[in-house]
C-alpha cells in the first residue's frame, strides 16, 4: 500500500514540476498584468497575419503529407519492392532530425548562392526568407506522422476484405475508396491531428529560413520570439496562450479519438 | 503521368503562395532590413514619412534582428530596399557584395540616421553603486551584453570597453587583460542588443551593457532600471542605406531621414541626432538636457582606425582578439 | 510518386547538406567539428540527453507503472496530459519554463540560462516517449504470472526483476532511443533558456548562430554529426522493433 502510494506520488509529481506547473504559469502569467495588453497582442495586425501564415502553412502541409502517408503506407505493407527499409528510414528522419538541420537544408538549397536559389530568384521567384521556404519547411517536418500510424494498422487488418471485392468485381479504385479508406480512417485521422499540431508548433526550421519579416513572414511561433525580445512579455503570452489552447485542443482529440482505433 | 502529379502538386503548392505575395505590392512597397532594437522608433518614422507627399502609398515590411546577422542575411537573398544596421562594417558586408554602393559613406551626414552612445542600465536604486567602467570588473558583478559575432550593438560595447581602458592610460595589453576581465563578469551573451535588453529586465543580471537608445526604449516601454552614460564612452553611430536595386521611394525616405521633423522623432525617442541643431528646439529642452553626458571616442579615432581595420583586430573569426577573450571566459566564438 | 514527393522533400535537402559538409575536405570537416566551440556545444548535447534518457527511463516506467496498475480520481485526464509536449510548440514550453524556473520564478528556483534549464527543457519534450512504449506492453502483460510467482516466495523486487522487467525492457528501450534522437535535435525551448554562453549552447543552437553567421560549411559539419547519430538510433529503433515481432512470432 506504501509502496504504492509512493509510485504514485514520484509519478505525479514527475508530471506536476515537469508539465503541469508550467502549463499553469502561461494561463496565470498571460492575465497579470490584465485583459488589455493581451487584447492588445492578440489584435495586433502582425499577430493576425502571423496565426495566418501558420495556418497558410499547415493548410498546405497537412493535405499534401496525409495522401503520401496513406500512399506510402499502402506501398510499404502491401507491395513488394527493394529498398523498403530505406523507404521507411527516410520516412522517420524528419522525427530524429533538428529542425534547424532541415532549415540550414534549404538555406543551402535557396539561398543566394544555393543550388536552386540563383535560378528561382531570377525568374522572380523567392523561395527563401518567404512564404515558400516556410511551407517547404512545415512539409518536411510533418512528414512522418500520417505514414506511420497508417502502417501498423494497415498491417493489423491485412487484405483479405480487397482481396474478396476484387473477385467480387470491384476496381482498383472502388476497393481503395469503399473499403481500404474507411477501414484506416481513425488511423488516418489521428496521424491528421499529430501533423496539425507539429506544423502550428514549427519553430527551429522556421526561424532560419524565414526572414522573420512583421506582417509577411513570421509564423505564430516567430511572434512569441518577437514579443519576447521587445519587452512585450503579455504579447509573448498572449500568443503562447492560443498555442498552448489548440495544444489542448488538440490533446483533446487525440485522447478520444486513441480508443477507437485501438491505439 | 501519374508519376508527375505529385511532384507538380508540390512545385504548385510552394511556388503559388510566392506569386501570390508578390502580385499584393499593388503600390511601392519598401523591404526594410533593422538592427534589432530600433521597432518602436521606426514606426514613428514611418508613419511620419507616409504622411509627406513622398510617401503616400508607400507600404514597409519591416525585419529586425542582431545587425551581422540581418547583413549576411540581406546578402543570403533576403529582400531588401533600405539597410538600417547599427554599424558601418555591416553596411560594408552588404556593399562588398556589390548590393549597395560602395561610396555609401560619402553620402549626406557621413550615411548615418542617428547617433547614441554605449551605456549601462542597472537595476532601481543602482544596488552595486555602478557609475563607471572600472565598477564593471569588480567581483561579484554579473554583466549582460550581446553575442559581439552577430550582434552590432555588441562590437560597439567590445570597443568602448577597450577605448576607454585606453584613455585611462593602460597600454594596449593591459586595456585587452581589462576587457577579458570584464568578460569573465558576462553572465549572458544573448545573440541581439534587444534579446540581451531582454534577458537584462527579466531578472538577469546586475549591469546590462547596451545602446544609450535601448534603455529609453525599455523605459518608454514601462521596464525598470536606471541609466547610467560612463565618462568616457563611445559614440554609436547607425547607418542607413538604400539598395541599389530600390524603388524611388526608398532614396525618398533615406533624404528625409535627415529632415528636421524625422531627427526630432530621433531625439524625442531616445536616439541622438546627427543634425545637432534641432536640439536647440525649446520642446526637445529635457532631451537636449539628457544628452550632455561627456566625451565620447569614436570609431574613425586613430585608436581603432575605422571599422575594416577594427574588425579585423577584433572580431576576425579566426584570429581576432574576441575570439581568444571568449576562448578564456566559455563564450560564444561564433 | 511518393519517391518523387520524398526526393523532393527529404532527400534533395539532406544531398545538399552532404555536399556542403564536404566542401573544404575532410580535414577541415574534422577542424570544424573537433573545435572548442563545436566540441563543447556537441559533448553538452548528448551529455544533457543521456542525462534525460535515464530520468525517462526511470520516472517514465514508473508513470506508465502506476498509469496501468494503479487507480485514482483524475488518472484518465493525467493520461491525457501525457501527450501535452507532441501537442506544444516548444517556444511556448521553453516560454512556460522560463516563467516558473527563470529570474521571476515565484517557486524561487532560478534555473533558467544554466545546464539544469536544458536538462529541465529536454525532460518535458521527452517525456511521453518511454511512458507510451512501456504502457501498451504493461496493459498486455499477464497479471498471472505474477501472481504465480509471488505464491512461490519470491519478493514484490524479484518478481519485478524477474517477470515484467524482461518483458518490457524492449518496450524502455525503443521508447529511450526515440527520447533520445528528439532530445539530440531540441531547439525552440533552449532558444529561450540559453544566456548565450558555451555552458548552455547546444548543438542545434551552434548550428543555428552559424547560419546566422553565414558560416554555412560549420554549420553543416556539426549538423552532419547530428544527421549520423539520428540515422544510428533510427537503424536501432528499426532493430528493436525487427527483434520484439521475431521474439513474439517465436
Amino acid at each position: 500500500m506504501l509502496r504504492r502510494l509512493a509510485l504514485r506520488g514520484i509519478a505525479l509529481g514527475y508530471l506536476l514540476v515537469i508539465l503541469l506547473a508550467p502549463l499553469g504559469m502561461v494561463f496565470y502569467r498571460t492575465f497579470q498584468s490584465g485583459l488589455e495588453p493581451v487584447w492588445q497582442a492578440l489584435s495586433d495586425p502582425n499577430t493576425i497575419h502571423a496565426f495566418k501564415v501558420t495556418l497558410i502553412a499547415a493548410a498546405i502541409a497537412v493535405p499534401l503529407n496525409t495522401v503520401f502517408g496513406i500512399l506510402c503506407g499502402l506501398a510499404i505493407v502491401r507491395r513488394r519492392f527493394r529498398g523498403k527499409g530505406l523507404l521507411n528510414a527516410f520516412i522517420d528522419l524528419p522525427l530524429a532530425v533538428s529542425p534547424v538541420v532541415i532549415g540550414l537544408c534549404l538555406y543551402l538549397l535557396y539561398g543566394r548562392t544555393g543550388w536552386f536559389g540563383p535560378w528561382l530568384t531570377g525568374h522572380g521567384f523567392q523561395v527563401l526568407f518567404a512564404l515558400p521556404a516556410i511551407v517547404l519547411a512545415t512539409i518536411f517536418v510533418s512528414v512522418p506522422f500520417v505514414a506511420r500510424e497508417v502502417i501498423p494498422t494497415l498491417r493489423e487488418l491485412g487484405n483479405e476484405q480487397e482481396q474478396a471485392a476484387a473477385t467480387l468485381g470491384a476496381n482498383r479504385w472502388q476497393r481503395f475508396w469503399r473499403i481500404t479508406l474507411p477501414s484506416i480512417r481513425w488511423a488516418v485521422i489521428y496521424g491528421v491531428v499529430l501533423t496539425t499540431a507539429r506544423c502550428l508548433g514549427e519553430y527551429g526550421a522556421v526561424a532560419i529560413v524565414s526572414g522573420r519579416v512583421q506582417g509577411s513572414t513570421e509564423t505564430a511561433t516567430l511572434r512569441v520570439d518577437d514579443y519576447l525580445n521587445n519587452f512585450n512579455d503579455a504579447g509573448a503570452y498572449a500568443v503562447s496562450l492560443v498555442l498552448a489552447t489548440i495544444a489542448v485542443l488538440v490533446l483533446v482529440a487525440m485522447t478520444t479519438i486513441r480508443p477507437r482505433e485501438g491505439h | 503521368m501519374r508519376r508527375f502529379l505529385f511532384p507538380a502538386l508540390i512545385i504548385t503548392a510552394v511556388l503559388v503562395p510566392a506569386g501570390a505575395a508578390q502580385a499584393r505590392r499593388a503600390g511601392t512597397n519598401l523591404n526594410l532590413v533593422a538592427f534589432s532594437t530600433p521597432k518602436a522608433v521606426m514606426g514613428k518614422l514611418i508613419a511620419s514619412f507616409q504622411s509627406k507627399p513622398a510617401g503616400q502609398g508607400v507600404t514597409f515590411s519591416q525585419s529586425y534582428g542582431p545587425s551581422g546577422s540581418q547583413a549576411k542575411a540581406i546578402v543570403a537573398g533576403q529582400p531588401a530596399d533600405i539597410a538600417f544596421l547599427s554599424n558601418g562594417l555591416d553596411i560594408n558586408t552588404i556593399a562588398n557584395a556589390g548590393l549597395v554602393s560602395k561610396n555609401w559613406a560619402n553620402g549626406p551626414q557621413d550615411g548615418i540616421a542617428a547617433n547614441s552612445v554605449v551605456a549601462f542600465v542597472v537595476r532601481p536604486g543602482n544596488p552595486l553603486h555602478i557609475h563607471s567602467w572600472s565598477d564593471l570588473v569588480k567581483p561579484g558583478v554579473k554583466v549582460v551584453t550581446p553575442d559581439p559575432f552577430p550582434s552590432g550593438g555588441a562590437k560597439w560595447n567590445v570597443l568602448a570597453a577597450y577605448g576607454q581602458a585606453r584613455k585611462s592610460g593602460m597600454s594596449n595589453k593591459k586595456a585587452i587583460a581589462w576587457v577579458t576581465k570584464l568578460f569573465k563578469n558576462v553572465v549572458a551573451q544573448p545573440t541581439s542588443a534587444s534579446a540581451a535588453a531582454s534577458a537584462f529586465f527579466g531578472g538577469e543580471g546586475d549591469v546590462l551593457i547596451t545602446y544609450e537608445s535601448e534603455a529609453y526604449t525599455a523605459f518608454a516601454a514601462g521596464k525598470q532600471g536606471k541609466l547610467i552614460v560612463p565618462k568616457p564612452t563611445m559614440l554609436i553611430q547607425l547607418p542607413m542605406v538604400a539598395l541599389k536595386s530600390a524603388p524611388p521611394a526608398a532614396a525618398a525616405f533615406i533624404k528625409f531621414i535627415h529632415s528636421p521633423v524625422q531627427q526630432k522623432i530621433f531625439a524625442r525617442n531616445g536616439y541622438r541626432p546627427v543634425i545637432k541643431s534641432v536640439l536647440k528646439d525649446p520642446s526637445l529642452a529635457t532631451w537636449k538636457h539628457k544628452y550632455n553626458t561627456g566625451p565620447t571616442f569614436r570609431i574613425r579615432d586613430k585608436l581603432f582606425g575605422g571599422w575594416n581595420k577594427a574588425n579585423t583586430v577584433w572580431f576576425d573569426p579566426a584570429h581576432g582578439r574576441m575570439l581568444q577573450i571568449e576562448q578564456a571566459v566559455g563564450g560564444p566564438t561564433s | 510518386m511518393i519517391s518523387t514527393y520524398l526526393l523532393i522533400i527529404v532527400v534533395l535537402p539532406l544531398a545538399a547538406l552532404l555536399w556542403e559538409s564536404k566542401k573544404n575536405g575532410a580535414h577541415s570537416f574534422w577542424q570544424v567539428v573537433t573545435s572548442p566551440e563545436a566540441l563543447s556545444a556537441l559533448k553538452l548535447t548528448f551529455g544533457a540527453s543521456f542525462i534525460v534518457v535515464l530520468i525517462n527511463a526511470v520516472l517514465g516506467t514508473i508513470t506508465a507503472w502506476v498509469l496501468v496498475r494503479d487507480d485514482f480520481r483524475g488518472k484518465s485526464m493525467v493520461n491525457a496530459v501525457i501527450d501535452l509536449p507532441f501537442a506544444l510548440p516548444t517556444i511556448v514550453a521553453g516560454v512556460t519554463l522560463l516563467a516558473l524556473y527563470g529570474p521571476r520564478s515565484p517557486v524561487g528556483l532560478h534555473l533558467a540560462y544554466t545546464r539544469a534549464a536544458i536538462v529541465l527543457a529536454l525532460c518535458f519534450v521527452t517525456l511521453p516517449f518511454v511512458i507510451r512504449t512501456v504502457q501498451p506492453v504493461l496493459i498486455e502483460l499477464d497479471v498471472e504470472m505474477e501472481e504465480a510467482a509471488r505464491s512461490l516466495g519470491a519478493s514484490q523486487f524479484t518478481v519485478f526483476r524477474r517477470v515484467v522487467l524482461p518483458n518490457i525492457l524492449p518496450g524502455i528501450l525503443s521508447g529511450s532511443v526515440l527520447a533520445l534522437a528528439r532530445a539530440l535535435g531540441e531547439i525552440g525551448s533552449i532558444v529561450v533558456l540559453t544566456n548565450g554562453l558555451l555552458s548552455t549552447e547546444v548543438a542545434s543552437l551552434f548550428i543555428y548562430n552559424q547560419v546566422q553567421d553565414a558560416e554555412t560549411t560549420n554549420a553543416a559539419a556539426v549538423a552532419m554529426v547530428l544527421l549520423g547519430a539520428a540515422f544510428i538510433l533510427l537503424l536501432a529503433v528499426g532493430a528493436l522493433r525487427y527483434f520484439v515481432t521475431r521474439h513474439e512470432r517465436a
